[in-house]
């Protein structure tokens, strides 16, 4: 047998997508990839008035027609990817890292530490996530750290409960207890013999609430406390440009096109993960 | 039905909880809006104030006193009805509030009216007939509702029943309402907007809730006894199903509470929510008080409200 027969490849290890989530992969990359190179592509500068026309439609100069002043949406959907892509990265990352080294700490320490904790962070999100939002940019005012610090916080009790679920189970397991009985310290059993073993579910995890957090920055965006002008994310360009709606303008549609594409295509990616990444049990 | 004191333990502990989350919710909502920002009094009197004429105005309302002292005051005056007063237009937020909540509850009232009905059908024909053209359908409409923003789905209804079809008014609320049919035209684009959005939810949750019932032994037991698929569903599966349906509806029905702030946002409709996200753009902390504390409450009566049923209409999550 040749070795190229016996490589392990993906498929092989069980770690092969269906076309579905290939699709979904495709998009999310593109989108990556637009977010990094997006000032070296975009046909215009964002800012600057390009069309003498206000909500053009669709042409050969203007790929995406021009907004409500005249701006090319092309290019401010390019720069927008920063922003959307960007903020939604940055306060996911941050929610899952606090709530999953929480909720492992959670639950190999037990007793009223866990009780109090879980007690406190259900409370927390007994708000409305939508209305927290509001209710934080109202007091504090809205800037890019506000908002993923804010959005972090939003999801943090979720993720939080997530990890803890999955940590419990990991936790009585007898390799964890060996580790115990050979005296590893707390900071071993969390990283090494725990965090290994929740990875798969938690990542999966994580690209949920990714969708989540893009929906919620997009809300905030269009009520116009989001990312603020002259800046903007999807949301914002959205609502910079909703009195085009009754035009039916292009640029009202096109940046509700880009949320759609990443938000549906994220949730395609992560509902067709093979099954050994999204559950180590089955 | 056998009703044993801990189940009215259980209904109780979790009316306990519901009570905790609602004083934690308070204690956060306040805080955020009062400490944080920087002095009202200050903001209020504009940046030409004199030293003295902010301090009177401290005084005047009751900002001297301690952090803890204002919150508890606040609870007191929330618990009796007395809101305070708006900072922007010097009225009482209580007088405010009264008519766009009623707008608010009529909307959601009548969302919900359209949607339960709606939903349950689709939710139980999709479960019925699973992996069925109607199931794929229905399920691929709803991922598609739940994956994009609100405010989404609301322009997507404008651009096809105001925009493509013409049939409705788009962006407008309530101009000029002369008869019943313009009312209903009024309403529509709100309520279709936040009907796709609550539904989407609902039919998820109902259909999960029935499959799970119909992969029990005793329903499939039915099917070997000769019963047709739509007796198995209905007679034998339905029955049990109802418990987990009604916590469905009573969970989707808390998205009322983030799609109704979008949706009034974008019909300019008068409702608490845009009255909310106005005065978040005003700075009018004892008004978004308010409003905030007004959607948690209705949020946290939805999700206790469910879980009790879950907990009466489920024998084993009572041990």
């Amino acid at each position: 047998m040749s070795l190229a027969l016996r490589l392990p490849t993906p498929a092989r290890l069980g770690y092969s997508f269906n076309w579905v989530g290939r699709i979904g992969l495709a998009v999310i990359l593109f989108w990556a990839v637009i977010a990094i190179i997006g000032p070296w592509i975009a046909p215009y500068p964002p800012g600057d008035m390009v069309d003498f026309d206000y909500f053009g439609p669709m042409s050969s100069q203007f790929w995406m027609g021009s907004d409500y002043l005249g701006r090319d949406i092309l290019s401010r959907i390019i720069m927008g990817t920063r922003y959307t892509v960007g903020i939604a990265l940055a306060a996911v990352m941050l929610a899952c890292a606090g709530g999953v080294l929480l909720g492992m700490i959670a639950a190999v320490v037990g007793g009223w530490f866990d009780t109090l904790l879980s007690r406190f962070l259900d409370a927390f999100n007994g708000i409305p996530h939508l209305l927290f939002g509001l209710v934080v940019v109202a007091a504090v005012g809205s800037s890019i750290p506000i908002l993923i610090v804010t959005l972090a916080a939003m999801y943090l009790p979720g993720s939080y409960r997530f990890a803890r679920a999955l940590a419990v189970n990991v936790n009585t397991m007898d390799f964890v207890t060996v580790a115990r009985a050979r005296g590893e310290g707390f900071g071993h059993i969390i990283l090494r013999e725990i965090f290994p073993n929740i990875l798969g579910p938690v990542l999966a995890d994580l690209g949920l609430r990714f969708v989540f957090i893009v929906l919620v920055l997009s809300g905030l965006s269009f009520l116009g406390l989001g990312v603020q002008p002259p800046n903007a994310d999807w949301g914002a360009l959205v609502r910079e440009n909703i009195e085009g709606l009754s035009l039916g303008a292009p640029a009202v549609i096109f940046p509700s096109i880009a949320i759609a594409s990443l938000t549906i295509s994220v949730n395609m990616f992560i509902d067709n993960l093979p099954t050994r990444i999204r559950d180590r049990s089955e | 039905m056998l009703r044993s004191a801990t189940t009215w333990i259980l209904v109780g502990q979790r009316l306990g909880i519901a009570l905790i989350t609602l004083l934690i919710v308070s204690f956060a909502v306040f805080f955020a809006t009062e400490l944080l920002p920087g002095d009202v009094a200050e903001v209020l009197l504009g940046q030409a104030a004199t030293p003295e004429a902010v301090a009177g105005l401290r005084t005047a309302m009751g900002l001297d006193e301690p952090a803890i002292w204002r919150f508890l005051s606040w609870l007191g005056g929330l618990a009796t009805g007395d809101l305070g007063m708006s900072y922007v237009n010097k009225m009482a937020v209580a007088d405010l509030l009264s008519g766009r909540l009623m707008n608010t509850l009529r909307l959601a009232g009548i969302v919900t009216l359209v949607c339960v009905p709606v939903a349950l059908t689709l939710g139980i024909a999709a479960a019925m007939w699973r992996g069925s053209w109607l199931d794929r359908l229905v399920s691929v409409l709803t991922i598609s509702v739940i994956s994009v923003p609100e405010f989404m789905v609301a322009t997507l209804a404008v651009l096809v029943f105001a925009v493509w079809l013409d049939w409705l008014p788009a962006l407008s609320f309530g101009v000029n309402v002369n008869s019943i049919g313009d009312m209903l035209r009024a309403y529509a684009m709100p309520v279709i907007s936040l009907s796709f959005v609550v539904s989407a939810q609902m039919i998820r949750m109902t259909r999960a809730a029935v499959i799970e019932t119909i992969n029990t032994p005793y329903v499939e037991m039915a099917l070997l006894k000769g019963a047709s698929r739509t007796r198995m569903v209905l007679r034998h599966a339905l029955p049990n199903a109802l418990g987990p349906i009604a916590n469905a509806v009573a969970l989707s029905l808390s998205y009322l509470v983030g799609g109704v702030i979008i949706v009034e946002t974008v019909f300019n409709y008068p409702g608490v929510a845009k009255l909310m996200v106005d005065a978040v753009s005003t700075r009018d902390l004892p008004l978004i008080q308010s409003c905030a504390m007004i959607f948690c409450i209705s949020y946290l009566l939805l999700i206790t409200l469910a879980d009790m049923i879950a907990i009466l209409s489920n024998p084993r999550l009572r041990r």
